[in-house]
């Protein structure tokens, strides 16, 4: 078992979309909350074999899309001054802040460097005492540990010259805001698998219960994506309202109570504003007391920062699941890639970035040639 | 780096050139260090008659037919890495753009700029390793021109090749062939270099090496031609992958072209590590793979003859051309769905989490 090519099998997928096709009696909107999981939908195309009346709609859990204009705009601050060593996941580069993004204020001379985690940043410091060198430190449940792991041991080795820009956010939060919207459609949530594994899938039981909404614990690849849905559509039919694991080979119901207990040492709970959203109380962490010595921010006088957005980008509603990517006016247009209003288009996790890439022309015919390939496997 | 030191066997008298242990700007003066250099380290590695001369130019016999040229800019970090160095790239990039014209190459300059400070041990190493890619390949390197930097003004070793090939009679290949029904095929598995790149320059550790598929193909497309002269187009997937190479055929024939992922020949340890950095194995460079358009009714006899080659024992029919979505190319997933695939608008950046 390799987990890569066992849970795409073209078989076993069919055989899911035909249960779930012989289950459902009426419309139903889902919401995959992670952005990994919209990517997994639109890569391998799983919404052209769901039937007609099961919807998806794509949700708030992409950490690059979230994060506040302003973070961007003081993040591209502290990296464009001199001695300073920004380190930064790589899907943060091309995420357009007010006026610029981390691409360009490298090619401007800023030292900009993609690491892979957190503690190559603090690598970085050590290599460097004479240089602040200073990790942009977002995204969910799932990164936060390694981010916590990175300021314990900073303060441990008394490592002066490294600080974290910190600007994690809550999934429970943002989709209780969700659900209690006035415009809300969503009627069961597929929850972010990889989430679930740092926190496990107790803190979800009060949303089920409170919003009577189905919630399944959800993997990435295909077929995990088709049983969540499956077992979501089990519920919305029965019209239970409560949390199943989909995900059982890697999430257990307590998480992992070391990276639990690291979180809770190393951060503290705190309003937290979502691009395009806006502020929800209680839905991320900042850096507790004790840890403020290696708060980015507090180590930079960035001053006061105008964060400028887009007008036309209203990539909050795609985030909420109100629109699709595709509904939007700037879709494929003023806004790309290339030329991205808003972070959906940029980030690997992003809903618009994935219509763009896999999706564009969902409309066109295929014509079916598989028979002639099959004919000269090896 | 190699494990073992290249011996500079042809090194006539290494006396001069150890004397300076790392390059120093007067190795790109012209003077006396330019001509230890050529004399004691690139004549010998690439011995030749045209460049054994000496001149200004190079004057070079060139048989009848038409004359294809290229020229190819290598940078690489790091210059060493597993399965090949700058030195292979800078051979097998010149060689392989020439062989996907249908050329047959037989010429190649090589301009070098050096950064001061680099050692000589490794300019040798790079040197011997271009001369080793060029008899493998069947090309002279007949020309060539140093220039030192200042420290901190390169990274090292940058290299420059420029080649001529001539095409033979009947040859005529080209982006804007492809034609509705053709194969499309590929000669092995798909981002072995790119990924071999990026696991060194990033510090991965994976548990197997990955390794990269630099080769020079002109042989192959020799075999190709002998087996299927109706060859449409032929090109390598570098930069920007096979995505990158079928989009250019898609656009410039104004065709459709249609792949099956399921049949994409990907090794398992390229896949899961793209998988892990969230990258497309379609969008990864090779450097020792080609794509060939070929009418349908010859898949058969152009993949039997690229398996018999050491450079296309895993190759694979990965799609075909469609006269539906013309400028497109579509994947029909594992699971049967179907997706567009796009062209990389800039380097792929690995995900956060």
């Amino acid at each position: 078992m390799k987990y890569l090519d066992e849970f795409r099998d073209g078989a076993l997928a069919r055989s899911l979309a035909d249960q779930i096709r012989q289950i459902v009696t009426r419309k139903w909107v889902l919401m995959e909350v992670c952005g990994g999981q919209t990517h997994s939908v639109m890569r391998h195309g799983i919404d052209q074999l769901l039937p007609s009346e099961i919807e998806l709609v794509h949700g708030p859990g992409c950490p690059v899309c979230v994060t506040p204009l302003e973070v961007i705009d003081r993040a591209l601050a502290i990296a464009a001054r001199p001695g300073v060593i920004f380190c930064s996941f790589g899907d943060m580069l091309r995420v357009p802040g007010s006026g610029t993004d981390l691409f360009r204020v490298k090619s401007e001379g800023a030292d900009v460097r993609v690491v892979y985690s957190p503690l190559d940043a603090l690598k970085i410091a050590r290599q460097h005492p004479d240089r602040e060198v200073v990790f942009f430190g977002i995204g969910f449940e799932t990164t936060a540990p390694a981010n916590a792991m990175a300021v314990k041991l900073a303060h441990q080795q008394k490592l002066a010259n490294f600080s974290m820009l910190v600007s994690h956010v809550l999934v429970p939060p943002a989709m209780r805001a969700i659900l209690a919207s006035p415009m809300n459609r969503v009627q069961a949530f597929l929850a972010a698998g990889h989430v679930c594994t740092v926190m496990g899938t107790q803190e979800y039981e009060p949303i089920a219960e409170q919003y009577q909404v189905p919630i399944v614990v959800t993997g990435f690849e295909p077929l995990d994506i088709l049983e969540g849905i499956r077992r979501a559509v089990v519920l919305l039919e029965e019209g239970e309202a409560r949390v199943e694991n989909a995900y059982a080979r890697v999430v257990s119901e307590q998480g992992n109570p070391q990276a639990q207990h690291l979180l809770a040492e190393i951060f503290e709970t705190t309003d937290r504003t979502w691009r395009g959203i806006g502020t929800i109380p209680r839905s991320g962490w900042s850096l507790a007391p004790a840890y403020q010595a290696f708060d980015a921010l507090k180590r930079f006088d960035v001053g006061m920062v105008q964060a400028q957005e887009s007008p036309l980008c209203i990539s909050g509603q795609v985030l909420q699941g109100l629109i699709k990517p595709n509904q939007c006016q700037a879709f494929g247009k003023q806004c790309t890639p290339r030329s991205p209003l808003g972070a959906t288009m940029v980030s690997g996790e992003g809903a618009c970035a994935a219509y763009y890439l896999y999706g564009r022309l969902t409309d066109f015919a295929i014509a079916d040639t598989s028979g002639a390939i099959a004919d000269h496997a090896r | 780096m190699p494990d073992k030191p290249i011996q500079p066997e042809g090194w006539s008298c290494p006396l001069p050139l150890k004397d300076y242990p790392n390059i120093v700007m007067g190795h790109g003066t012209g003077a006396k260090l330019s001509s230890d250099l050529i004399e004691h380290l690139f004549i010998p590695a690439f011995r030749n008659p045209a460049l054994d001369a000496m001149a200004d130019s190079a004057v070079l016999e060139f048989p009848a037919g038409r004359l294809a040229f290229t020229t190819d800019s290598h940078v690489v970090r790091p210059l060493f890495f597993p399965g090949g160095s700058i030195g292979e790239l800078a051979v097998h990039g010149t060689v392989n753009d020439l062989a996907m014209a249908g050329a047959r190459p037989l010429y190649l300059s090589a301009a070098f700029i050096l950064e001061e400070g680099f050692p000589i041990e490794q300019l040798s190493r790079i040197v011997y390793l271009m001369a080793e890619s060029a008899r493998r390949a069947g090309v002279k390197i007949v020309t060539g021109d140093t220039k030192v930097v200042e420290r901190g003004h390169g990274d090292g070793c940058y290299i420059t090749t420029a080649g001529v090939g001539v095409v033979p009679a009947g040859r005529t290949v080209g982006s804007d062939r492809a034609r509705p029904g053709d194969a499309i095929i590929i000669s092995g598995s798909m981002g072995d270099h790119g990924m071999a790149i990026m696991s060194v320059r990033e510090g991965l550790e994976f548990e197997t090496q990955l390794t990269s598929d630099t080769a020079p193909l002109n042989e192959l497309v020799e075999t190709l031609f002998q087996t299927a002269p109706k060859i449409r187009a032929l090109r390598d997937p570098t930069r920007g992958g096979v995505a990158a190479t079928l989009t250019e055929f898609a656009t410039r024939s104004n065709v459709g072209i249609l792949i099956e992922e399921t049949a994409l020949p990907i090794r398992a340890e390229v896949k899961a590590a793209c998988e892990l950095l969230g990258l497309d194995p379609l969008m990864v460079a090779n450097e020792g793979k080609l794509i060939a358009v070929v009418p349908a009714e010859d898949t058969e006899v152009v993949l039997a003859s690229l398996r018999k080659h050491e450079l296309g024992r895993s190759a694979a029919r990965i799609g075909t051309v469609v006269s539906e979505h013309p400028g497109m190319v579509a994947a029909r997933t594992a699971i049967g769905g179907k997706r567009v695939v796009t062209l990389p608008y800039s380097e792929q950046l690995p995900r956060i989490c």
